[in-house]
């Protein structure tokens, strides 16, 4: 705990985290309008006491559309690195574990799939799969579980050749057991720090398909949209467009240093070292 | 050498297969009819029928992907739906303006990376090293289509020092005239270069300036660094000599596999600063729902990624031979 502590980026990091978490959490109580609620007469305000961050072009309160943005991007975020992380995790420990032939398959696939630029294969991806809040976070599962696949396999090379898994094989445990029960929950802390890291790439990402206007169709305040059309009025109003991307980065920040603090804290650097792991957006 | 040079070739073979599978499974994921798809709802049935024949799509999956695969070995990556040209044709129009964006950007990357990562090494724990990490955390969170914007919003709308959208002439083209005692030309493409090189550039340039950092103080304990000192070498040297060049190699690699990532942020930088290049390509046809060139698309990306990674890899076992006997 002390540690935790003297690690600041860790610190930090888990200030961030929390506090848009929260927001997320309480979107329709931190709110102070509705996020569809127009004020013609309230066009393009600066930001004031009734409009903290101030209104878009229909008088909406940006405030409100920015923590309901919140709950969008860390949804979405969330489900696509859960899901990347388990599909991921499991490829990674057949591979490791098996070896061989099974490894050689997963890994070429894998190789396959970590070729193509992520943004690129996504946007493809939710082209033909249309938009929507599971067609985003679907496609973003594919391109991002590959990295897990590399480290829980570099991992899991090390860790069956320890003397506590040989023990368990000798006592007659099932290969699914040994990697259940024995070799995953010690390759937690990789996994583990690459999914806070993932969480900020995905959120990275969504905004990016939702910027080109392929994420979430409007009305929907996603982060990216809000930017995106925010350019159209750059000079009535730059803050939309600022203050959207501000909100995109504080959040991928907050995962950045998490993951680094908690990489510090685990210390499980000779497992991600050793599978040469990078991260991609 | 010539040994390890032939099996990396021979690696590509089943690697670009297997890509090619992926884009042709793309067509697969469509829920529904594709043809009905790319034409709309709207469409009458006639013209939705006539494009299921003229695509082979009543065909099994597996004939048309044999014929796909047929077809892209001829270097026929099939026809835009809305260009009425060769998918390969419009693909190899805007191929170079990307290169070029995403070569500029490599470079400056680099540059910015390397420098800031050896700095902040030499001086470890100070307030140089604290500043560059910050910068290296910031960049690395940033979303590269709000720095350009920033970028473009600063120095093109508001102080007016550079053009906000667009292309020069090419570079190649620039720095031939330039070569030839017309440097006009070449300062131009410069001008609309600089922007979108150097948001696209960020992000990598933070990425590597961590690693040159980290790569830098492992190899600076090693005991041929120390070695070097006690011969009496300046420290300058020694950094340069002896500590860049075996932290670099490392680097090298990640480099590579980077730029996967910095060719998807190409299509976001291109898309913001109108840069003719195949990510405002990619946009288009995804707008469109111009399927063959979404394809080609997405497969030409692959393999230029795929050929960059192969150029890193043998540039390391040029330079370090244990790779080559692994």
């Amino acid at each position: 705990m002390r540690r935790a502590l003297a690690n600041p980026s860790l610190v930090i990091g888990v200030a961030i985290v929390a506090t848009i978490v929260l927001l997320a959490l309480l979107a329709p109580h931190v709110a102070t309008h509705g996020i569809a609620q127009m004020d013609m007469r309230n066009r393009f305000a600066l930001p004031s006491a009734e409009h903290w961050l101030g209104t878009d072009n229909f008088g909406r309160d940006l405030w409100s559309r920015m923590v309901a943005g919140a709950r969008i991007s860390l949804a979405i975020a969330l489900a696509a690195t859960a899901g990347a992380a388990a599909i991921g995790t499991a490829v990674g420990l057949a591979a490791g574990y098996f070896g061989g032939w099974v490894d050689l398959i997963l890994m070429r696939i894998t190789d396959i799939f970590l070729g193509f630029p992520a943004i690129v294969l996504a946007l493809a991806l939710v082209a033909v799969l249309g938009p929507g809040v599971t067609n985003v976070a679907l496609s973003l599962v594919v391109v991002f579980w590959t990295e897990y696949a590399r480290v829980v396999r570099a991992a899991t090379l090390v860790l069956r050749e320890q003397t506590y898994v040989a023990a368990a094989r000798a006592l007659g445990a099932s290969p699914a057991r040994i990697l259940v029960r024995e070799i995953l929950p010690n390759a937690a802390g990789p996994i583990i720090v690459l999914a806070s890291l993932g969480l900020g790439t995905a959120v990275i990402a969504e905004s990016a398909l939702a910027f080109l206007g392929f994420g979430l169709p409007p009305p929907a305040p996603t982060w990216g949209w809000t930017l995106a059309y925010g350019t159209g009025f750059m000079r009535e109003a730059p803050w939309l467009s600022i203050v959207s991307g501000a909100a995109i980065m504080l959040t991928v920040l907050g995962f950045n240093l998490l993951g680094d603090g908690l990489r510090d804290l685990l210390d499980p650097r000779q497992l991600t070292r050793a599978s040469g792991a990078t991260r991609k957006t | 050498m010539l040994a390890y040079t032939i099996r990396r070739l021979l690696l590509l073979v089943p690697m670009g297969a297997g890509m090619v599978v992926v884009t042709f499974g793309l067509l697969l994921l469509i829920p529904g009819d594709p043809a009905a798809l790319m034409l709309g709802q709207e469409a009458p049935a006639e013209a939705i029928a006539a494009l299921r024949r003229s695509l082979g799509l009543d065909d099994p999956w597996h004939l048309r992907l044999g014929r796909y695969f047929l077809a892209l070995v001829q270097g026929d990556m099939g026809m835009s739906l809305f260009q009425s040209q060769p998918v390969a044709t419009i693909i190899w129009g805007r191929l170079g303006a990307t290169v070029e964006l995403a070569v500029a950007a490599l470079l400056l990357a680099s540059a910015i990376g390397i420098s800031l990562g050896v700095v902040a090494a030499m001086r470890q724990g100070s307030w140089v090293d604290t500043l560059a990490m910050l910068f290296a955390q910031l960049g690395v969170s940033m979303p590269v289509y709000w720095l350009a914007l920033l970028l473009m919003l600063g120095f093109a709308v508001h102080l007016g020092w550079l053009p906000a959208v667009g292309r020069g002439a090419p570079m190649s083209e620039a720095l031939w005239a330039a070569l030839r005692g017309r440097p006009e030309m070449l300062v131009q493409s410069l001008s609309y270069l600089v922007l979108p090189a150097f948001a696209l550039a960020m992000n990598a340039a933070a990425v590597i300036s961590r690693l040159v950092r980290a790569s830098m103080l492992e190899v600076l304990r090693e005991d041929f660094v120390r070695t070097a000192r006690a011969k009496g070498l300046r420290r300058p040297r020694v950094v340069v000599r002896h500590a860049l060049r075996n932290a670099l190699l490392p680097v090298l690699s990640v480099i590579g596999l980077r730029f996967g990532a910095l060719l998807g942020g190409a299509v976001l930088t291109e898309s913001i600063f109108a840069w003719p290049g195949l990510g405002q390509l990619t946009i288009a046809a995804i707008s469109q729902r111009d399927l063959p060139l979404i394809q080609g698309i997405v497969l030409t990306f692959a393999i230029v990624f795929a050929l960059v990674n192969l150029v890193v890899d043998l540039l390391y076992a040029a330079v370090d031979p244990r790779v080559r006997l692994e």
